[in-house]
């Protein structure tokens, strides 16, 4: 994966391709690979099971407010203490995990899909269809996600709905770009020719040889971008509009624990943010693993 | 050189043409007729509804609805606020010096804290480098509204050194102190960014066989790295750094909410919430345009810092 390399990316092509690359979690893995891999992949084993085991795991209702028991701090009933409305902050963090994950889910699944269409239409194809969506996928890129979902929102309302689509639209090109690269590299391979010449029709060796080969790098970059996802929609909510009050949800919670901070209270804030950054680094260290170890096995 | 000035200034055209499309097709996105969306809740007067037809020109077929408000634009006529009751290209220019303040102030922060912590763990391998590699992996994986509370609960509430949101300020002395927590907010997360960049180009340089004929050939150590190395690095990093640029741009709607300065960035979140379509149009508009032109400038001005990016280079990647 030459596309996470900082150093390689400006010389090649150009200032916005750099940022294309978002060289972001880039070296962490110069840390250490193992243990820091294993203890990312046991974090989001963790959420996952957190977010699937919510009503459950959660000690009282999320949303059940009460306001003599406001900012309490941390205690043996409220573990994380409540927020303003004495709502238990543990447990609208373990119900926030719900939104947390499903929104990166729908956004990077369904911008993987399309761009893998997209990605592998242009690089088996080439000629002119190839030229036509590298430059509507370039065009794209013009536009940042988080405006496109900010005009979304100002049109059709706030909820998961437009930021999620708008989410989506944004990273397609991203997909898209790294599915036609390593589909072009991989096209030229022998192995492909080979089965043209028994006679195999193009998109069965597309579809049924190819893809499989390249599918490992898709989902390595599936992995990062989920926590960049993560990160995104994280912000529309704090902006007010992604996830509604009083569903629980990382970003919201953060803005609503704003007016807490200003008397002392850092917890309804602060806990939330550290569920987003721990996600985050935690996508981001599993995808650079997941990309090194493909990368390796193929030297 | 003219060709690939030509053919880049068209897909520039191209990229705001297709904005403009798609930020002017938006309202027909909105549930419901466009009469009622623009009114948003204020009461369907015939005179209200007749100058919103007029403004928006309703009546006419939808491509001549495009090109009239098109030519608006381009003529600076972006046209009215709902919620303050004023032109939005006097409101833009209002809110604008804010946002650049910002902007500039956070700009400043990555260039400074992004080479001068690259440099430094490019040339201190151990547990110098380690710290900075440890610093900017939390601070790339920290969205800049959490570096927002962050920095507002320890720097302000706690240590009282700086104000916290809101409240005002005078002189331009006070108003960089208000905006020195806001800026860091905006500053951290491609200052991080920058100083690998910086830390791996130092030491893609640091390894060339030039720099071994240098010392080899006595020259001071000091020299070495100024001339030899940083000089060569430069190259990534002023692209890098130019991109980010823009990338600044589009996140201060977040900082500026955070913290209630009043800028372009707050003006776009409250005019989201507020259903002022008009100025969500105009700064959606303006803030592509931005970005566009900034990563153009920097493609161009690139090859000037470091001769081997020439522009005949591009694509042959």
């Amino acid at each position: 994966m030459t596309g996470t390399t900082p150093s390689a990316a400006p010389a090649a092509g150009g200032a916005a391709d750099a940022l294309r690359r978002r060289p972001g979690l880039g070296r962490l893995r110069e840390l250490g690979r193992g243990p820091l891999f294993t203890a990312s992949v046991a974090v989001l084993a963790v959420l996952v099971l957190v977010a699937l085991l919510a009503p459950l795991l959660a000690p009282y209702d999320p949303d059940a407010v009460d306001l003599s028991a406001s900012l309490t701090g941390t205690s043996g009933g409220h573990l994380l203490g409540t927020d303003q409305s004495g709502r238990d902050i543990l447990s609208r963090l373990i119900h926030g995990a719900r939104t947390g994950l499903l929104g990166p889910l729908l956004v990077v699944g369904v911008s993987t899909l399309l761009g893998t269409l997209l990605g592998l239409v242009g690089a088996w194809r080439g000629g002119w269809a190839d030229a036509l969506l590298s430059r509507a996928m370039d065009m794209a890129f013009a536009i940042p996600g988080l405006l496109l979902a900010i005009l979304l929102v100002a049109v059709v309302g706030s909820g998961m709905t437009a930021p999620v689509i708008a989410m989506a639209v944004a990273y397609t090109p991203y997909a898209g770009r790294l599915v036609r690269g390593i589909a072009r590299q991989e096209k030229a391979r022998p192995y492909i020719e080979a089965y043209r010449v028994q006679g195999w029709s193009g998109w069965t060796v597309c579809v049924r040889r190819l893809l499989p080969n390249i599918a490992p790098t898709i989902f390595a970059q599936s992995a990062m971008n989920f926590g960049y996802a993560l990160m995104d929609l994280a912000a529309l909510s704090f902006l007010g509009f992604g996830v509604q009050p009083p569903t629980a949800d990382w970003g919201a919670m953060i803005n609503e624990g704003q007016s807490a901070i200003q008397q002392g209270a850092m917890l309804p804030a602060l806990a939330p943010s550290t569920c987003i950054v721990l996600a985050v680094v935690a996508f981001g260290i599993v995808g650079e693993g997941l990309a090194d170890r493909i990368s390796r096995r193929e030297r | 050189m003219t060709r690939y000035l030509v053919g880049r200034l068209l897909g520039l055209v191209t990229v705001l043409l297709v904005t403009s499309v798609v930020v002017f097709g938006a309202l027909y996105l909105a549930p419901g007729d466009p009469v009622s969306f623009l009114l948003h809740g204020r009461p369907a007067t015939p005179e209200a509804v007749a100058s919103l037809r007029a403004r928006y020109h309703l009546d006419d077929p939808l491509p001549v609805q495009y090109l009239k408000w098109l030519g608006g634009v381009l003529h600076g006529d972006f046209g009215r606020s709902a919620q303050f009751h004023q032109d939005v290209a006097g409101l833009i220019g209002s809110r604008l010096p804010g946002t650049a303040l910002l902007v500039g102030y956070a700009a400043v922060l990555v260039a400074v804290l992004g080479l001068a912590g690259g440099v430094l763990a490019a040339l201190r391998p151990g547990p110098l480098d380690r710290a900075v590699l440890i610093g900017t992996g939390v601070a790339t994986a920290t969205p800049s509204f959490v570096t927002a509370i962050a920095l507002v609960s320890l720097f302000s509430v706690r240590l009282g050194w700086f104000p916290g949101p809101g409240g005002t300020s005078s002189g331009l002395g006070d108003r960089l102190h208000h905006l020195t927590l806001p800026a860091f907010a905006l500053a951290l997360t491609f200052a991080g960014l920058l100083a690998r960049v910086t830390r791996s180009a130092m030491l893609d340089e640091l390894g060339r066989e030039h720099v071994e004929v240098a010392r080899a050939r006595g020259v001071a150590e000091r020299s070495v790295v100024r001339r030899h190395v940083l000089r060569n690095a430069l190259g990534p990093v002023v692209t890098v750094g130019g991109t980010m640029l823009a990338g600044l741009l589009i996140s201060t709607s977040i900082v500026e909410t955070a913290f209630d300065v009043p800028g372009l960035g707050s003006l776009l979140v409250q005019s989201v919430t507020a259903k002022d379509f008009a100025v969500v149009q105009a700064i959606t508009l303006l803030s592509v345009a931005a970005f566009v032109l900034v990563n153009f400038a920097v493609d161009l001005l690139a090859p000037l810092v470091d001769p081997r990016l020439s522009l005949h280079g591009e694509g042959s990647s």
